[in-house]
C-alpha cells in the first residue's frame, strides 16, 4: 500500500490563517499602535483617560514644565499651560476634537461627493458637465484663503471649520467615483439591471455603489491625515477651531509667544499631530496599496 | 491646442468669478457694512447718504456688477484698521516682502530637494533611498506651523544663531524660507526620482557611460538634464502653493509680509483687506494652475480635448 505522504502543517495553517497571517506581518503595526495610542482610545475616552480637567486649571499650578525637568511633577507629567491647565490632558481632548471634525467633514464631504459623482458618471451629458466643472472650480480654489474669507465674514467655530472642511473635500471624492461608474455603468450586470425594472436611483445605489466603496474607503483614509493637518493649521491661525477649545493647532499657538520660557506648551501638541498624521499616512498608503492598487497617485 | 487654452482659461475666469462672488456674498451676510463704517452716534441721514453713494440702496445683483466694475480696477475700499489707506494699496505694499520669501524657500527647496532625488534614485534600495522617503514622509507629515516654533526654539532661542522674527538681511530669511520651503522639498524630491529613475534606464545613459564619461558627468549632466523637465512643470503649482503657505509662515515669524496682513484682518474684521488679499491671491493661484495646465497639455497631447 503506497504511503500517502501529506505535508504536515501546523493545526492552525487552514489557508486562510496562514494568508491573514501574511497580511498581519506586512500590516504596518508600529503605526497603528501608536494611532490608536494616540488618537483613537484616548478620543473616545477622554474624560475617563485624561488625569485632570482639560478646561480648567489653577493659576498656582501655571507654566509647570514637563516631569523630567527641574520642578516638573508627577502630577502633570507633561507640564501645564499658560493659565495652568494640565498638557497631557488638552492633547487628550484634543484629539477627540481633531477626530469628531475630521469625521463629519470627511462623512458629509463624501457623502456629497459621492452622490454627485454617481450622478455625474451614470447620467452623463449636461448633468456630468455641470458637475464637473464645479470640481474644477472647486479644486482650484486657495484652501486657507477660502476658510479666511469664511471666518473673517461669520466667526470662528466647529460650524464653520467644518463647512470649509466640507467645501474642500467633496470634489475629490466626485471626481474618484465619476471616474469608476463611468466603466461600471457599461458592465453587462448594469444593463440586465435595467431590463429587470430596476429604477436609476436602485441601480446607482444597490449596484454601482458597493462597486466604489474599496476606493471610497482608501481616499477617506488618505485625507483624514490631510483633513487634521489643515483643521490644525486653521485653528493655529485663527481662522479654525474657537480658542477656549482644546485643539491641538491652537494649542501651538498658545505657546508660541511663550518658547523662550516654556517650550513644551508649543511642542508636545505639535508632536502629536506629527504622529498622528504619520500614522494615517502609513496606514492610507498600506490601504491603497491592498484594496485599491489602481489609485497609486491620489 | 487653441481650443484647449481657450476652455482652461474660461474655467479660470470662471474660478476668479465664483471667488469673487464668495467674497462679496461673506462680506454680506458678515452683517451690514454701513455699521462698522459708520460711528455710533451717526444719524439716520448719515446712513440713508453714505448707502446711496456706497450704491447700497440698489438690488444686491446691481451691488455685486459695482463691486465686479471696482475689483477689476482694483479697488476694494480702504482699511479699516489702517485709516486712511486703500486695502489694495496695503497689498501692493506688503507684496515685495512675500514675493522675496517665497522666491527664496523656492530656492532652498529645490538645492535640497534635487540632491537628494537624485541620490535616492541612483542609490535606489539602499540607506539613501530609504532617508529620502522618510523625509518625503516627515515632509507630508510635519504641520509646517509647528516646524517653524522647533526652528525658532533651536536655533533662535537655545542657539541663538538667527534672529527669531521680522524681515532684515539673509540671516532673517533662513528659517521662514525652510520653513516655508518644506513642504515642498518632499513633492520635488519625490518627482525627481521617479524621472530620474525612468532616464536612468535609457540607452543614451549607457552609450554615454560605454563612452567612458565620468559617472559623476553622467548622473548630474546628462540625466538631471532630462529628468529635470517633469519638475519643472510642477513648479508652477509649487509657486501657488507657496504663496497660501506663506500665510502660516509669516504668522510665525511675524514676516510682514501679504500672509501676515491678511491674518491680522481676519482678527480684527477687517473685511475690505481680506477682500483684496484673497482676491490677489486667487488670482495668483488660479493663474499657475492654468499655467501648469497648459504647460502639461504642451507636452503631453493626451490631456488636450478632442
Amino acid at each position: 500500500m503506497p504511503q500517502l505522504t501529506t505535508r504536515t502543517l501546523p493545526w492552525y495553517a487552514v489557508p486562510w490563517v496562514v494568508t491573514g497571517w501574511r497580511e498581519i506581518k506586512r500590516y504596518p503595526l508600529v503605526s497603528l499602535a501608536i494611532l490608536l495610542f494616540f488618537l483613537v482610545i484616548p478620543a473616545v475616552f477622554a474624560p475617563w483617560v485624561a488625569p485632570h480637567d482639560a478646561f480648567l486649571g489653577s493659576l498656582s499650578d501655571r507654566l509647570q514644565p514637563p516631569v523630567w525637568q527641574y520642578g516638573g511633577t508627577m502630577e502633570h507629567i507633561l507640564g501645564t499651560d499658560k493659565l495652568g491647565r494640565d498638557m497631557l490632558s488638552r492633547i487628550i481632548f484634543g484629539a477627540r476634537v481633531s477626530l469628531i471634525v475630521s469625521m463629519i467633514a470627511i462623512f458629509v464631504g463624501g457623502f456629497i461627493g459621492t452622490a454627485l459623482g454617481l450622478i455625474s458618471g451614470y447620467f452623463g451629458g449636461r448633468i456630468d458637465a455641470v458637475i464637473m466643472r464645479l470640481v474644477d472650480i472647486s479644486l482650484s480654489l486657495p484652501t486657507i484663503l477660502l476658510a479666511l474669507v469664511l471666518v473673517a465674514a461669520v466667526g470662528p467655530s466647529f460650524g464653520t471649520v467644518i463647512t470649509v472642511l466640507i467645501v474642500l473635500l467633496w470634489a475629490r471624492y466626485a471626481r474618484l467615483v465619476r471616474g469608476e461608474t463611468l466603466a461600471i455603468k457599461e458592465l453587462d450586470f448594469i444593463a440586465r439591471a435595467r431590463v429587470a425594472g430596476a429604477s436609476h436611483t436602485r441601480i446607482m445605489v444597490r449596484y454601482i455603489f458597493p462597486n466604489v466603496v474599496n476606493s471610497l474607503i482608501v481616499l477617506a483614509t488618505l485625507q483624514v491625515g490631510y483633513v487634521i493637518l489643515l483643521e490644525s493649521t486653521l485653528s493655529f491661525l485663527g481662522a479654525g477651531l474657537p480658542r477656549a477649545e482644546p485643539a491641538w493647532g491652537v494649542m501651538v499657538a498658545d505657546g508660541r509667544e511663550l518658547i523662550v520660557t516654556a517650550w513644551w506648551v508649543s511642542m508636545f501638541p505639535g508632536v502629536a499631530i506629527m504622529l498622528t498624521v504619520l500614522s494615517l499616512n502609513l496606514l492610507g498608503d498600506w490601504l491603497r496599496d491592498h484594496l485599491d492598487p489602481k489609485l497609486r497617485n491620489l | 491646442m487653441q481650443r484647449f487654452i481657450a476652455i482652461r482659461f474660461l474655467q479660470s475666469l470662471v474660478a476668479l468669478l465664483v471667488m469673487s462672488v464668495i467674497v462679496f456674498g461673506l462680506a454680506r451676510i458678515s452683517g451690514d457694512p454701513l455699521d462698522v463704517m459708520l460711528p455710533i452716534e451717526a444719524l439716520p441721514e448719515d446712513y440713508e447718504r453714505l448707502s446711496k453713494y456706497w450704491g447700497l440702496d440698489k438690488p444686491i445683483t446691481t451691488q455685486y456688477a459695482i463691486f465686479l466694475k471696482k475689483a477689476v480696477q482694483g479697488d476694494f475700499g480702504n482699511s479699516l484698521k489702517y485709516q486712511g489707506k486703500s486695502a489694495m494699496g496695503l497689498v501692493a505694499e506688503r507684496l515685495p516682502a512675500t514675493l522675496e520669501l517665497a522666491g527664496f524657500a523656492l530656492l532652498i527647496s529645490a538645492l535640497i530637494a534635487l540632491p537628494i532625488g537624485v541620490l535616492a534614485a541612483v542609490a535606489k534600495g539602499t540607506g539613501w533611498d530609504a532617508a529620502a522617503k522618510v523625509v518625503a514622509l516627515l515632509g507630508q507629515s510635519l504641520p509646517v506651523f509647528w516646524l517653524g516654533i522647533v526652528l525658532m526654539w533651536v536655533f533662535a532661542v537655545m542657539l541663538g544663531w538667527l534672529p527669531s522674527s521680522g524681515r532684515g538681511g539673509l540671516q532673517h530669511m533662513i528659517m521662514p524660507a525652510i520653513t516655508l520651503g518644506w513642504f515642498q522639498v518632499a513633492a520635488i524630491m519625490r518627482l525627481v526620482r521617479s524621472s530620474m529613475l525612468e532616464v536612468l534606464d535609457t540607452e543614451f545613459v549607457k552609450l554615454a557611460r560605454i563612452k567612458g564619461i565620468p559617472e559623476w558627468k553622467v548622473i548630474w549632466k546628462h540625466c538631471l538634464r532630462n529628468a529635470g523637465i517633469a519638475p519643472l512643470t510642477f513648479f508652477a503649482i509649487i509657486a501657488g502653493s507657496l504663496l497660501t503657505g506663506s500665510v502660516v509662515t509669516e504668522t510665525v515669524f511675524t514676516w510682514p509680509g501679504v500672509g501676515l496682513l491678511v491674518v491680522d484682518a481676519v482678527r480684527s474684521r477687517d473685511f475690505q483687506v481680506v477682500q483684496a488679499v484673497v482676491i490677489v491671491f486667487a488670482g495668483i493661484f488660479i493663474l499657475a494652475n492654468l499655467i501648469v495646465d497648459i504647460l502639461y497639455a504642451y507636452l503631453d497631447p493626451r490631456i488636450r480635448y478632442q
